[in-house]
């Protein structure tokens, strides 16, 4: 059963630059477990060693994000697209600057 | 009543449109399936971010985190920075906003317009350079008060409060309710709003999926989830990459005559999507959207114009949403 991993830029390090794998599984479970088969370590980067998803990670199954449905538990069907990023909150730029101006005041307060 | 003491009396009470043309055809005697536009383009500043400025500014207000003359640093890349510009101009403050280089000169022109001053950040070094930039704008100036929209519960209770009510007034048989994910304000004070009020109603979120350029900086580990997000409130988030977006942007001013910026076609792509899958499954649904913005800020992208691929292009490495 084949189905299409798209891989983020920051992970390709473990796919020897590949920026779509292709992977197998009736669940997004199983799917990162062949991965990783292939890919060593990439697993470890997407579930903590509770099991779940890393928090900043965004899975999604035909543009829909897999936590909606059911996480790794997420059934696949042969011929789906999965796509793996980085969380990323709308108006990147000023997200990241916004945490960095707060962790700072933060820590100038803590002086 | 269309009558205001001032413009920002005239934030909210925005009309919401049927799109007849764009919801799926159902077979004759089935459960009508009804797409339903919110217009939040016709907003004192044009976007739906008026309510949220609004309702910061006053927050700040009443707990004397603002004083007459005060200045706000606001780092945003686009309508937070134009709807404080304009609040900030007439409750009587300052206004600095730290932006990357590349936006749209509209905005910038905007802004500008609004009394509001721009620092810029490089656009060649990324969100890492943006964060130097804005740490040493927050350390040069400690008294500047930044309303950090991210995590300012003001911004979900302005829709908690406005957006919610005004849905269910003008739609009380609404099912489902769709709109984009950014600071994730919208989604969390009207989904709250609306779950308390509406029995199995669905809060479906659309987030933008923006070229490569923009996550190829970004590392897994260092990842950013808005304070005010609660997955908790949402049904089921989409994720619509940059030429769905493009293609639902345009087939919404082609087929209903709505001239949005590109975040709305990104929630049209999740709406249709929600209301085709009612039709096929014979259920009713009255789907809500909002249309954050019109399209005139991004005009200068040329995504617009020209064929799909031409659009794809021309945003790439842009924050469209």
């Amino acid at each position: 059963m084949a189905i299409e991993v798209r891989i983020p830029t920051i992970l390709r390090s473990y796919t020897g630059g590949a920026k779509v794998v292709e992977g197998s599984g009736d669940s997004l479970n199983e799917l990162l477990s062949d991965l990783d088969s292939r890919y060593s370590g990439l697993r470890a980067r997407l579930v903590t060693d509770q099991g779940a998803l890393h928090r900043f990670v965004n899975v999604y199954v035909n543009d829909e994000d897999v936590r909606f449905l059911g996480s790794l538990d997420a059934k696949l069907n042969d011929g789906d697209t999965v796509t793996i990023l980085p969380a990323v909150a709308g108006g990147a730029f000023g997200f990241a600057a916004a945490a960095a101006i707060l962790g700072h005041r933060a820590a100038t307060r803590a002086r | 009543m269309a009558r205001y003491e001032s413009l920002l009396d005239a934030c909210g009470g925005t009309p919401l449109v049927g799109l007849p043309r764009l919801s799926p055809a159902v077979p004759e005697g089935a459960p009508p399936v009804r797409l339903w536009a919110k217009l939040e383009d016709r907003n004192p500043t044009g976007s739906v971010k008026d309510r949220a400025a609004l309702y910061m500014v006053r927050a700040a207000e009443r707990a004397g985190r603002l004083r007459q003359g005060d200045t706000i640093l606001e780092p945003t890349s686009g309508n937070t920075g134009i709807a404080l510009a304009m609040v900030a101009k007439l409750r009587g403050y300052r206004l600095v906003c730290v932006m990357p280089e590349n936006v749209s000169a509209e905005r910038v022109q905007l802004l500008r317009m609004y009394g509001a001053e721009i620092i810029f950040s490089p656009a060649a070094g990324g969100s890492n350079q943006a964060v130097a930039t804005a740490k040493q704008i927050a350390a040069e100036h400690p008294d500047w008060v930044m309303l950090y929209q991210y995590g300012n519960q003001a911004n979900a209770q302005a829709h908690y409060e406005t957006t919610g009510p005004e849905l269910l007034r003008d739609l009380p048989t609404i099912t489902h309710f769709v709109a984009g994910l950014g600071t994730t304000g919208t989604l969390m004070g009207t989904g709250r709003y609306l779950r308390e009020k509406v029995e199995d109603i669905q809060i479906v979120a659309a987030e933008p999926r923006y070229g490569e350029l923009v996550y190829g900086l970004r590392n897994i580990d260092e990842g950013y989830v808005p304070e005010l997000y609660d997955a908790g409130v949402l049904t089921r988030r989409f994720s619509v990459g940059t030429r769905d977006a493009v293609l639902r942007t345009r087939q919404l001013i082609e087929v209903e005559g709505i001239f949005a910026g590109f975040s709305t076609g990104a929630v049209l792509h999740a709406a249709l999507a929600v209301a085709h899958e009612a039709a096929r499954a014979g259920r009713r649904a009255d789907v809500a959207f909002i249309v954050a913005d019109g399209g005139w800020k991004y005009l200068s992208t040329g995504a617009y114009a020209g064929t799909l691929a031409d659009a794809e292009e021309a945003l790439e490495g842009q924050l469209w949403a």
